[in-house]
């Protein structure tokens, strides 16, 4: 079996967002840098199927520019086999998904798994694109994912609930927790990472349907007004009479 | 301009974040036409007209009572080129985001999703929308002649602007394909307000030291018809359900009201809750980071607050 998990590389969570360039540009400026958190939940969920299949082999896949390779050793280190970079700044979800969908359409992966979406343009859009590109189905978010020879079982979240569906392979899932646990590189792995084959080809062209003309930040939020615990009913009236919202 | 606008429903009923997208086509100027799929109530069809619909299309296939997503994709597809429309208008969710991504794959269209505000026109047709979970926003100019846009919630404010109309039927074609991912069973909360939707969330965080203790929460939420919610550690330890876990990883929600009770406020929690209109912080640690990002706080313990508060709400109504 052949799965395919794309990866982005988003700034850590923790990280303050900025922009430079009169606003155009991201400020990559002591931010750190991780395979997107649902991206991680995919990568983990392939390797525990690769452990459970012999044979199964699990690629991944980052569209972005050369300094994306250290987050892409690291998903090798996770346990991938090899890697693709395609050489090109991830400008928007179309282009992403165009350049995943002609690396793909040409090498039989039974699976292909992505985040539900990525933390930095938060589309939750490019594996659907994907699913529609290649003619094969797209689900997201998905949160759990069994086998069961050329078939899946899935559970899907959807809002508070879930739904459970059966699909035959091959097709594009977004996933999120809990199908899997996180995994952490260890020592063999971050050694092995370094020799595993990671290939970098060029982007196709594509007519993108946007084009980003600022970012902004939200405005500042005001100072909070602090209430005693012995006067919780003045909260109450706040949120009446001032805030307006009850 | 023709607006074609997707509007879902849940055991019948039109959800409100649709009537949000109903409002925000109105509010984009055009005409504007509503489409419901599946068993729906006829009065909430209907009623889709006071809220900005000029027409209504319902699609009653029973087939199409499930959220089967590449059956949605090519009925609104067709619905689009019957209505000639230029721009479809969903809201962000679980079936509305992948549905408005393979519905602008198969026309070409420009898509832009967690959109926040009205589209500017003056020059170039530009949207704003969220990333960065919350921490930023991106002005973005769609290019293609045709439009897809998901918005967030709370980017319209809902409005009856006109009467009702009468919904027309509407029969798509079906292929088998687009049932190839077949929903066996649905498990959905029924009865209980859904946090994505929620005008008020109370959430708990570790804060509240076990599930047993949850009772005062719930008690809040429910005097105050909110949803309840929680941080990560509380779902991932089993506390609460997976679905609640509000945050970066998580739901992202934007109520009028959030109040968060023993919640630290790590970046992450703070990424999903952002964007609500007040934040209430009940935390006895007087340094914990939540009330930097907060519009109320209370220092106490959460045992002793929030009997009080939800007496003082009871008394207030
Ligand atoms: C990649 C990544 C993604 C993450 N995504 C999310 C996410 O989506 N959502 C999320 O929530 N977290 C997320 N986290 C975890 C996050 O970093 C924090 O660990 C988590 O939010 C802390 O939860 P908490 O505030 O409930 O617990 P704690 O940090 O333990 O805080 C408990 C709080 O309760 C207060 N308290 C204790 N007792 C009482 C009492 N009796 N009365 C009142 N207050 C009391 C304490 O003062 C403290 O502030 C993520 C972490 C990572 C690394
Ligand atoms: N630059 C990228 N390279 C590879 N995969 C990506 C990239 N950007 C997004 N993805 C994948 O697509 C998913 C959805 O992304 P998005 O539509 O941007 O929210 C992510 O969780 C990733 O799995």
């Amino acid at each position: 079996m052949k799965i395919l998990v794309c990866i982005s590389h988003v700034p850590d969570t923790t990280s303050k967002i900025n922009f430079t360039d009169n606003n155009t540009k991201f400020d990559s400026n002591g931010v750190q840098f991780i395979i997107g958190p649902y991206d991680d939940y995919a990568l983990a969920r392939a390797i525990e199927i690769k452990e459970a299949n012999a044979g199964t082999t699990v690629t991944v896949l980052n569209v972005g520019p050369a300094d994306t390779e250290p987050t892409i050793r690291k998903a090798l280190a996770i346990g991938a086999d090899d890697a693709v970079r395609v050489n090109a700044e991830p400008s928007d979800s179309f282009f992403v998904a165009m350049q995943i969908a002609e690396h793909a359409k040409s090498k039989g992966y039974d699976l292909i798994l992505m985040g539900r979406e990525s933390i930095d343009f938060n589309g939750g859009v490019v594996h659907s694109i994907v699913g529609e590109l290649l003619g094969i189905p797209s689900l997201s978010p998905v949160m759990k994912l069994e086998l069961e020879g050329t078939k899946a079982k899935l559970a899907r979240e959807i809002e508070g609930g879930k739904e459970l569906l059966e699909v035959n392979l091959p097709f594009v899932a977004g996933c999120q927790e809990p199908i899997a646990e996180w995994k952490i590189p260890n020592m063999r792995g971050i050694m092995s990472a370094r020799t595993k084959p990671l290939q970098v080809i060029e982007p196709m062209a594509v007519d993108s349907g946007v084009s980003l003309q600022k970012f902004e930040l939200p405005p500042a939020k005001g100072a909070v007004k602090m209430i005693s615990s012995d006067n919780v009913g003045e909260l109450v009236s706040l949120l009446k009479n001032e805030a307006k919202v009850l | 301009m023709n607006i074609l606008v997707f509007v879902e429903s849940a055991e019948g009923k039109i959800k409100k974040t649709s009537l949000e997208a109903v409002a925000y086509a109105h509010g984009m100027g055009g005409k504007v036409a509503a489409l419901a799929l599946g068993t729906v109530d006829a009065a909430d069809l209907a009623a889709l007209g006071k809220f900005g619909a000029a027409k209504v299309l319902h699609a009653a296939d029973a087939r199409l009572n499930d959220g089967v997503i590449q059956a949605y994709s090519s009925v609104i597809v067709q619905a689009m080129q019957a209505e000639n429309a230029d721009v479809l208008v969903l809201a962000n969710s679980s079936l509305g985001t992948p549905v408005a991504a393979r519905v602008a794959t198969k026309l070409g269209a420009s898509i832009a999703t967690n959109v926040t505000e009205l589209p500017e026109t003056a020059a170039g047709f530009v949207v704003k929308k969220s990333i960065y979970t919350g921490k930023a926003f991106s002005k973005i100019e769609m290019k293609n002649a045709k439009k897809v846009i998901a918005i967030k919630k709370n980017a319209a404010e809902v409005k009856e602007v006109g009467a009702d109309v009468a919904p027309e039927s509407f029969t798509p074609q079906l292929a088998d394909a687009d049932f190839a991912a077949k929903i066996t069973a649905t498990e959905k909360a029924t009865g209980e307000i859904l946090l994505p939707e929620a005008n008020i969330v109370v959430s708990g965080g570790r804060g509240m030291k076990g599930p047993e203790h949850w009772g005062p929460i719930e008690e809040l939420a429910k005097v105050l018809g909110a949803a309840t919610g929680c941080s990560k550690p509380v779902s991932d330890i089993g506390w609460r359900p997976h679905h609640e876990h509000v945050g970066q990883t998580g739901v992202k929600v934007s109520p009028q009201l959030y109040i968060a009770v023993g919640i630290s406020g790590a970046i992450q929690h703070l990424a999903g809750v952002n964007s609500s209109k007040c934040i209430v912080v009940i935390n006895k640690d007087a340094d914990a980071p939540f009330f930097k990002a907060a519009d109320y706080g209370i220092v106490g313990d959460a045992f002793d607050v929030l009997p009080k508060l939800i007496e003082a709400v009871k008394a207030a109504k």
